[in-house]
C-alpha cells in the first residue's frame, strides 16, 4: 500500500481550493514549508499571508479577514495553534463563529526528534471543549482532502489535525467525507479497536495479529471528534462488548475521554484506553518513540488480549 | 466643525453618558470609569465619522467599529441605541438573563457589534484582519476599519503583535484610538507597568500618531482628518482622557473601573449629566 504525506495532501487542497474560490485566504505562521500551504503561497501570493512568529495575532486576524466574508485557513503546528493560542481560538474563532478553518500540523509524538515542546498532546482535549468547533483528526492523505474540501465548504471554524509523518493511504480517491461518521475498515466481533490519526493503521495491523489468533477485532478510524459519531460506538459497543481506543494524544479528554464520556452515558462496556496518560512526549525517532510508549501495533494487540481476559 | 454640529455632538454625549449610568446602575455591575472616558470618540465616530446603515447592518461596504476594551461594552451600546441599531428600552437589560446586551460586546447577540470581545488584546488583532479582508482583492473595498483599545490593555503581548502586522503591512484603512486615562484596575497604568512613551513605540511600529485630548470633538475630528489623508500607515491616535469623565466623584477614581453607583451615586451622577431636568 501506498504511503502519502497527509501535509501534502493539504497543500495541494488548498491550491485546488483557490482556484475555485477567490475568496479563500490562507494565513500561517513562518511555517510555511512545514505545513505545506506554500504551495497556496506560490500561486496565490496576494492571498496568502505569513504573519512571521505571531500565532496569537494570526488567529484573530483571520476571524478579523473571516468576518468581512472570506473563508480563512491558518496553519501552524498543533502544539502553537491551539495549545499556545488556546484563548484566541476560543473567543476570536469560536465565539464570533467565524470562518476560520484552523489546520495544525505535526501532532502528537509523531513529530519525532524535537521532542516535547513540539509534540501536541493535548490539542484535541483543548478543541472538543470549545462550543462550535468542528475537529477532525484524519487517518490519510485521501481523508484529509476530503476533510479540507469540507470545512472550506462548511462555513463556520474547524480543526484539522494533521501528522508530520507520511500514513499508510487507506481510503480510495472516491472516499467521501460524511460529518460525524466514523468509517468502519474492518468488522469483527470479538473486540472493537477505536483510533484516530496515525494510530489507525496501526491498529489495522493489530487486528491482523489478533486474527491470527482467531480474534476478530473491528476497527473504526474515529476522524470525526466533534460531532462524535455515537451511532457507531453503540453498534460496536453492542456487537463486541469491548472498546480499546488508541490514540497519538493524551487520553485524558481525548479519544479515549471522548469515547469513554459517551459509552458511560449510553453503552458502558469494558474499555481500555491507548494513549499518552499524564506524561509528555520525548525526543527520538517516531517509530522509537511509539515503541518506547507502548503504541506500536503489538501493544495495541496485546492490550486487547488483556482487555478481552478482564475477568 | 461648525458651532452646530459640535452642540448636537456635546448632546449625544450627553444623552449617551445618562444611558451608560443608567444601564450599570440598573445591571448593579459593569465598568463605568472606561465608558465615560471614550463617549466624545464613539460619539465622533458614530454620528459624525462613520458610513453606516443602522437599518442595512450587513452591507458588506460599511466602515467597522471594534470595541477592543470589550469591558466598555455600555459606551458602545449606548452608540448603537442612540444611533438606530435596536431600540433604547434594551439598555436597561443590559447584563441580565435573557438580555442581546452581554456583559461583554457579542456580535452574534448585538446588532451592530462587529466582534465579539472581551479577552483583552484580541480586538486590535480581529480590526487588523478586518482591514486586511477588506482591501484583499479580487474584492477591493473603501470600507475602513476603526478600534479602541485601552491603556492598561496596552501590557498584552497581542497588541504589539498586532501593531507591527498593520504597520508592515501598511493598513491605512485602520484608525486605532487610544483611551489614554491611565488608570486600571489595580491602580494607575504609569505605576503599575508604565506604557509610556506611546508615540515612539507606535511610530517605531510604522503608524502615523496622533496625541490629542480624546474630549475635544475638534481634535477627534481633526485627527480622523489625518487619518483619512493617509495613505501608506495605520492610524494612531492617542487619546488622553479622563476615567469617569463626566461624573465628578467617578472622574479619576480607580474605584469606578468596574463596580456600578450605588442609587445615590446614581442619582447625584445622573442630575450632574443633567438628565430630568
Amino acid at each position: 500500500m501506498a504511503v502519502e504525506s497527509l501535509r501534502g495532501a493539504y497543500g495541494q487542497t488548498l491550491l485546488r481550493l483557490g482556484r475555485e474560490n477567490p475568496d479563500l485566504v490562507v494565513l500561517d505562521a513562518d511555517l510555511a514549508k512545514s505545513t505545506q500551504t506554500q504551495v497556496f503561497a506560490r500561486e496565490f501570493p496576494g492571498r496568502f499571508i505569513d504573519m512571521g512568529l505571531a500565532e496569537q495575532d494570526m488567529v484573530s486576524t483571520a476571524a478579523g479577514i473571516a468576518l468581512t466574508g472570506k473563508t480563512v485557513f491558518a496553519s501552524s503546528f498543533c502544539a502553537f495553534l491551539i495549545g499556545r493560542v488556546f484563548d484566541q481560538v476560543r473567543q476570536s474563532v469560536c465565539y464570533n463563529r467565524a470562518n476560520v478553518k484552523l489546520v495544525g500540523t505535526h501532532a502528537g509524538l509523531g513529530v519525532g526528534e524535537d521532542g516535547a515542546t513540539h509534540q501536541a498532546l493535548e490539542d484535541v482535549a483543548l478543541a472538543r471543549a470549545l462550543p462550535g468547533l468542528t475537529v477532525i483528526v484524519p487517518a490519510d492523505a485521501i481523508e484529509t482532502a476530503r476533510a479540507v474540501e469540507f470545512a472550506a465548504a462548511t462555513p463556520g471554524p474547524f480543526f484539522i489535525r494533521l501528522t508530520r509523518n507520511n500514513l499508510l493511504t487507506l481510503f480510495g480517491p472516491e472516499h467521501r467525507f460524511e460529518l460525524g461518521k466514523a468509517p468502519v475498515l474492518r468488522d469483527g466481533g470479538d473486540i472493537t479497536l477505536v483510533a484516530m490519526g496515525a494510530m489507525v493503521e496501526k491498529a489495522l495491523a493489530a487486528s491482523e495479529l489478533l486474527a491470527a489468533e482467531k480474534v476478530a477485532a473491528a476497527v473504526i478510524d474515529f476522524s470525526s471528534l466533534q460531532p462524535l459519531d455515537g451511532d457507531v460506538l453503540l453498534r460496536y459497543a453492542r456487537q463486541t462488548g469491548h472498546i480499546l481506543t488508541v490514540e497519538d494524544h493524551s487520553v485524558r479528554g481525548g479519544l479515549g475521554g471522548a469515547c469513554a464520556e459517551f459509552l458511560a452515558q449510553h453503552a458502558p462496556v469494558p474499555m481500555a484506553l491507548m494513549g499518552m496518560d499524564n506524561q509528555f512526549g520525548r525526543s527520538g525517532k517516531p517509530e522509537d518513540l511509539y515503541a518506547h510508549f507502548r503504541l506500536t501495533a503489538a501493544d495495541i494487540a496485546a492490550a486487547g488480549r488483556r482487555l478481552l481476559s478482564r475477568p | 466643525m461648525t458651532d452646530c454640529e459640535r452642540t448636537e455632538l456635546s448632546e449625544t454625549a450627553r444623552r449617551m453618558r445618562v444611558h451608560i449610568i443608567r444601564m450599570i446602575s440598573r445591571a448593579a455591575s459593569g465598568h463605568p470609569g472606561g465608558s465615560l472616558s471614550a463617549v466624545e470618540i464613539l460619539a465622533t465616530l458614530y454620528f459624525r465619522e462613520m458610513r453606516i446603515d443602522p437599518l442595512r447592518p450587513d452591507l458588506p461596504d460599511r466602515d467597522r467599529f471594534v470595541l477592543s476594551k470589550g469591558h466598555a461594552a455600555p459606551v458602545l451600546y449606548a452608540a448603537l441605541a442612540e444611533r438606530g441599531y435596536f431600540p433604547l428600552e434594551a439598555l436597561e437589560t443590559l447584563r441580565q438573563a435573557g438580555s442581546s446586551l452581554q456583559g461583554h460586546p457579542h456580535r452574534l447577540d448585538t446588532p451592530g457589534v462587529e466582534a465579539s470581545t472581551g479577552s483583552l488584546g484580541q480586538g486590535l488583532s480581529m480590526a487588523s484582519g478586518m482591514a486586511m479582508g477588506l482591501r484583499l482583492r479580487p474584492v477591493g473595498s473603501a470600507a475602513r476599519v476603526f478600534a479602541l483599545i485601552g491603556d492598561g490593555e496596552s501590557q498584552e503581548g497581542q497588541i504589539w503583535e498586532a501593531a507591527m502586522t498593520a504597520g508592515f503591512h501598511r493598513l491605512a484603512n485602520l484608525c486605532v484610538f487610544l483611551d489614554y486615562n491611565d488608570l486600571q484596575i489595580d491602580g494607575r497604568v504609569s505605576a503599575i507597568k508604565d506604557i509610556a512613551p506611546l508615540r515612539d513605540k507606535w511610530q517605531s511600529f510604522r503608524w502615523r500618531v496622533e496625541e490629542i485630548d480624546g474630549h475635544d470633538f475638534d481634535q477627534i475630528a481633526g485627527a480622523l482628518a489625518a487619518f483619512n489623508g493617509e495613505q501608506e500607515k495605520p492610524t494612531m491616535v492617542i487619546a488622553r482622557t479622563v476615567k469617569g469623565k463626566g461624573v465628578s466623584f467617578m472622574e479619576n477614581n480607580v474605584n469606578f473601573h468596574g463596580q456600578a453607583p450605588s442609587a445615590q451615586e446614581t442619582a447625584t451622577a445622573l442630575a450632574e449629566l443633567g438628565h430630568g431636568r
